[in-house]
């Protein structure tokens, strides 16, 4: 069974927003309609967006980092969002996975926001129906697209390929690998949702320096000599100085 | 979703009131009342569910949706308390209709061969009475069904709807006997009393179980760092969003403290005093009185309920910037 998602890796993310920028282009000029955006530039500004980039300060000062998150809909392999839908707007599709919703079905009634517990869910307040990320179903299997660009909008915008894009039941495909080998992670699995989407954590690179590799063990080029006599005659060292 | 659970609440414990009285009636512990008496009173319990119904029209992103897509909510009823909820509400509406419309004519049948009147009746009360209690619920559910929501997710929440529910109906019941000029001010306004006590008791047991609730949900579960020090900078927006808006009420702590006092006092201590005062002296005006200051305290019990939810996905939305 496939169940495509995404794997973010907080490790390269710097916080761009080229993701979040994508994703509003492409699904607000998609088939379902634009995403609401009123006063862009007014006060209060609000609007319908499926992918948020925030920033945590992790640690205290002057030991911390930054950690930018990205976060949209975890398409969950037992989404809360989808049972508690009265009337079958909201779902999960069985070929790959992806959780999305019907906006002819939905009354607007909001409970499978209330039933999501990572806020992945915004509600359109000019369509009056629920939206959410779709993993741009309307991209990946459009054909006219070129096969290598047939990913989600916010894949291939992030210009530090902190996003990959695929099966995370396949064992061999790239996201599996990379949950595997860099110890990919859930959001609250105290829930037990089980999120499809992964994180992959930062790491820290670490470099060992011995005592010898601070003091020059040869110093081929003399640069620490102490001239003793200057000789009218000019030596080679004259010229290397 | 305030007013639809309040007034459904009352329209549901008014129907419980006046079949309890015709079962009591029918046993001959209570004298039997006139048909007039239980077409009225279902008239009113009707009228209590069809206000709920209209607020509930509003709930909806747009009304229209109510007539092109709602019939839509019944089909998930598998899976989705919602939906159960959809199908039990018309039901109970349509049982309360055909019982105020079998005592308005004062039909009635040998169904089951006794010889004895009232079983049209009887087994039409039975059927509401079943709608009325699964209503109930179906109500109480869709909240505690929220895994999540610690605050809700309880099976105090469906019995406090139920017994604030019941109480509220009770003592509606009980004005609307003292009105009528009935002998059975006694009998519901004893039923109010037990019911608004039962329901002081599971409500300020949820109250003391929510204020000892462990999160189970942290910002670093929420972002998967482990780390004691984790602190938002921007949660990617420098407006507002539905996520901000929806979730949290914006009201301070000393607020939400307030309402709560102040439904505790409306919907329990004032209406216990004057129940009690108005059975002791035999005050009837007492009774509508009670009934309002109840129903106004449930308003404030239910914003109350709303805004205690804690919903974890605010720890995604704590800082702008």
């Amino acid at each position: 069974m496939t169940q495509l998602a995404l794997v973010i890796d907080l490790n390269v993310c710097v916080g761009c927003h080229a993701c979040v920028t994508s994703c509003k282009q492409w699904n607000t000029s998609g088939q379902a309609g634009p995403m609401f955006d009123d006063r862009p530039y007014g006060e209060n500004p609000t609007g319908t967006f499926f992918n948020r980039v925030q920033t945590y300060e992790v640690g205290e000062f002057p030991c911390t980092e930054t950690v930018h998150f990205p976060k949209s809909c975890l398409h969950c392999e037992d989404a809360p969002c989808v049972p508690v839908c009265p009337t079958g707007a909201s779902y999960k599709r069985k070929e790959d996975g992806i959780v999305l919703v019907d906006y002819d079905k939905c009354i607007g009634c909001k409970y499978c926001s209330w039933a999501c517990p990572y806020g992945a869910r915004e509600f359109d307040e000019n369509q009056k129906v629920m939206k959410k990320c779709t993993l741009c179903v309307d991209r990946i299997y459009d054909e006219s697209i070129p096969e290598d660009r047939r990913k989600p909008a916010c894949v291939i915008s992030c210009p530090t390929s902190a996003r990959l894009f695929g099966d995370v039941h396949d064992p061999d495909s790239e996201v599996s690998i990379a949950i595997r080998e860099n110890g990919g992670y859930q959001l609250m699995p105290e829930w037990g949702t089980k999120p499809a989407n992964h994180y992959l954590p930062r790491r820290k690179t670490k470099m060992h320096i011995h005592e010898d590799e601070l003091t020059r063990a040869d110093n081929p080029l003399k640069k620490e000599d102490i001239r003793h006599e200057t000789s009218k005659d000019t030596t080679l060292d004259d010229w290397l100085m | 979703m305030i007013f639809l659970t309040t007034l459904i609440g009352v329209g549901q414990g008014l129907f419980l009131a006046l079949f309890s009285a015709q079962a009591y009636g029918m046993a001959k512990i209570l004298p039997v009342q006139s048909n007039e008496f239980f077409a009225t009173g279902g008239l009113i319990a009707l009228l209590f569910l069809l206000g709920g119904l209209f607020a509930a029209v509003f709930h909806l992103g747009k009304p229209s949706y109510f007539i092109t897509r709602a019939w839509r909510g019944m089909t998930q009823w598998r899976t989705s308390w919602l939906s159960r909820e959809l199908i039990a509400m018309p039901i109970m509406i349509g049982l309360t209709f055909i019982y105020m419309v079998v005592y308005h004519f004062g039909l009635d049948a040998d169904l089951y061969g006794w010889g004895v009147p009232g079983q049209l009746p009887l087994t039409v009360g039975i059927a509401t009475t079943v709608a009325a209690i699964a209503l109930f619920i179906c109500t109480g559910m869709i909240y505690a069904a929220v895994k999540f929501l610690q605050e809700w997710a309880c099976a105090l929440t469906p019995v406090n709807y139920f017994l604030l529910g019941t109480a509220s109906g009770f003592t509606l019941a009980t004005a609307y006997a003292a009105a009528y000029g009935d002998g059975l001010v006694q009998f519901f306004g004893n039923w109010a009393i037990v019911l608004t006590l039962a329901g002081l008791i599971t409500r300020a047991a949820s109250l003391f179980r929510n204020s000892r609730i462990k999160r189970k949900s942290s910002v670093q579960t929420a972002i998967g760092v482990r780390h004691t020090k984790v602190q938002q900078k921007s949660m990617g927006m420098m407006g507002g969003s539905y996520n901000t808006r929806e979730y949290f009420h914006g009201k301070t702590a000393a607020f939400l403290k307030s309402v709560k006092w102040i439904f505790l006092a409306l919907t329990f201590a004032l209406p216990l005093f004057l129940l009690w005062v108005g059975l002791v002296m035999g005050d009837n005006g007492l009774f509508l009185l009670a009934f309002i200051f109840q129903y106004v305290g449930l308003l404030f019990e239910r914003w109350f309920f709303f805004a205690q939810a804690n919903h974890p996905q605010n720890l995604y939305y704590q800082v702008v910037g």
